[in-house]
């Protein structure tokens, strides 16, 4: 299953919910969720736990809108628009976790 | 629509009551689809269990209580009630706490539900 | 592959519509077909015709009226969310039309995936 996750996971539980819920996937991050596949920051352990089970993608325009895409955490991904469309397309179903 | 052809549609209910408007708008749906027969089941997850609150009083702030519309579910054919364990216990609420009968899931046991669906929606 | 789109959110305020439009520009360019895109919640105010940005931001509305009549993509706003918040057929943008929630539902019948773009 593809899980989508778009708030900031240092703001919101979103990230958390999926990641409590969820046994396994891809998670695709985008909005402002994309500031949790980045390093230094107070959930950065959390996601690095969790690429043991999911496959962990950010959305590359909005790591670029947002200044963050040279700090990716080693591990996680990143697809554009059309890798997006990819990802759906791939798995069978999607939750966007909102 | 048979059984065979219908698809699986879950709803999943994250947010509280009355501050926003999701809740209700999403509940809204859930009974549009029953109509389409349609294999429908609803969770609640996080903030999403306090919509299931006994005893919701809505004068005061002058708003609709819908909550009564969850023991109407029943008679549209919607049945499928899941409850996130933890989520529930963390909002210190039991089962006795609910205005419906549901069924209470382990966190992981939600996402392989989860996992089986056709569609998943969310507000 | 049919994609059916669900926008929870209105224009400018939050960026689901804009992610909702960049997905279905991509899907479209992959050759994919977008069945539906359902305006629901706030979703509703991207239709509405009386939309004026500064002429440097992106207009959202016409966006998505591009979008319909290059692609014949189906943008359909509830009409109980609608009715709720002044959108009517009198200030309806081209290419929206207003219907029910069974098109909602329909639309993830129809489908082949259905994804969901809110707060």
């Amino acid at each position: 299953m593809l899980h989508i996750v778009n708030k900031s996971p240092l703001e919101r539980n979103s990230l958390a919910a999926c990641l409590r819920i969820a046994g396994s996937g891809t998670i695709l991050l985008i909005e402002d969720a994309v500031y949790g596949a980045i390093r230094g920051t107070t959930v950065e352990a959390a996601v690095k736990e969790a690429l043991v089970r999911f496959r962990i993608v950010a959305l590359q325009p909005d790591l670029d809108a947002r200044a963050v895409a040279d700090r990716v955490i080693e591990g996680v991904g990143t697809v554009d628009y059309a890798g997006f469309v990819d990802l759906v397309a791939e798995h069978r179903n999607c939750q966007s976790w909102l | 629509m048979t059984e065979g052809t219908a698809k699986k549609f879950m709803f999943v209910n994250r947010t509280a009551p009355y501050g926003t408007a999701y809740a209700l708008e999403s509940l809204e749906v859930v009974l549009i689809s029953a109509a389409f027969d349609q294999d429908v089941s609803l969770v609640f997850i996080d903030d999403g269990v306090f919509q299931l609150k006994k005893g919701q009083q809505t004068k005061g702030i002058e708003t609709k209580n819908f909550s009564p519309t969850y023991r109407a579910l029943e008679g549209y054919d919607v049945e499928k009630l899941y409850v996130d364990q933890e989520s529930l216990v963390a909002r210190g609420l039991t089962e006795a706490d609910l205005i419906v009968d549901v069924t209470v899931l382990p966190s992981r046991e939600l996402g392989a539900l989860m996992d089986e669906q056709d569609v998943v929606l969310s507000f | 592959m049919k994609f059916g789109i669900l926008v929870n959110e209105g224009p400018y305020q939050h960026q689901a519509s804009d992610s909702a439009y960049l997905f279905c520009k991509a899907a479209l360019a992959k050759g994919h077909e977008i069945h539906r895109v359902f305006f629901y919640h706030d979703g509703v105010n991207n239709s509405t015709r009386l939309t004026e940005p500064p002429q440097d931001d992106r207009n959202i509305v016409s966006r998505w009226t591009k979008l319909a009549e290059a692609h014949g993509v189906d943008l359909v706003v509830c009409v109980a969310a609608a009715l709720r918040r002044g959108i009517r057929e009198e200030n309806l943008a081209p290419g929206f039309r207003i219907s029910g929630l069974g098109q909602l539902v329909e639309s993830g019948i129809e489908a082949d995936r259905l994804v969901v773009f809110g707060d």
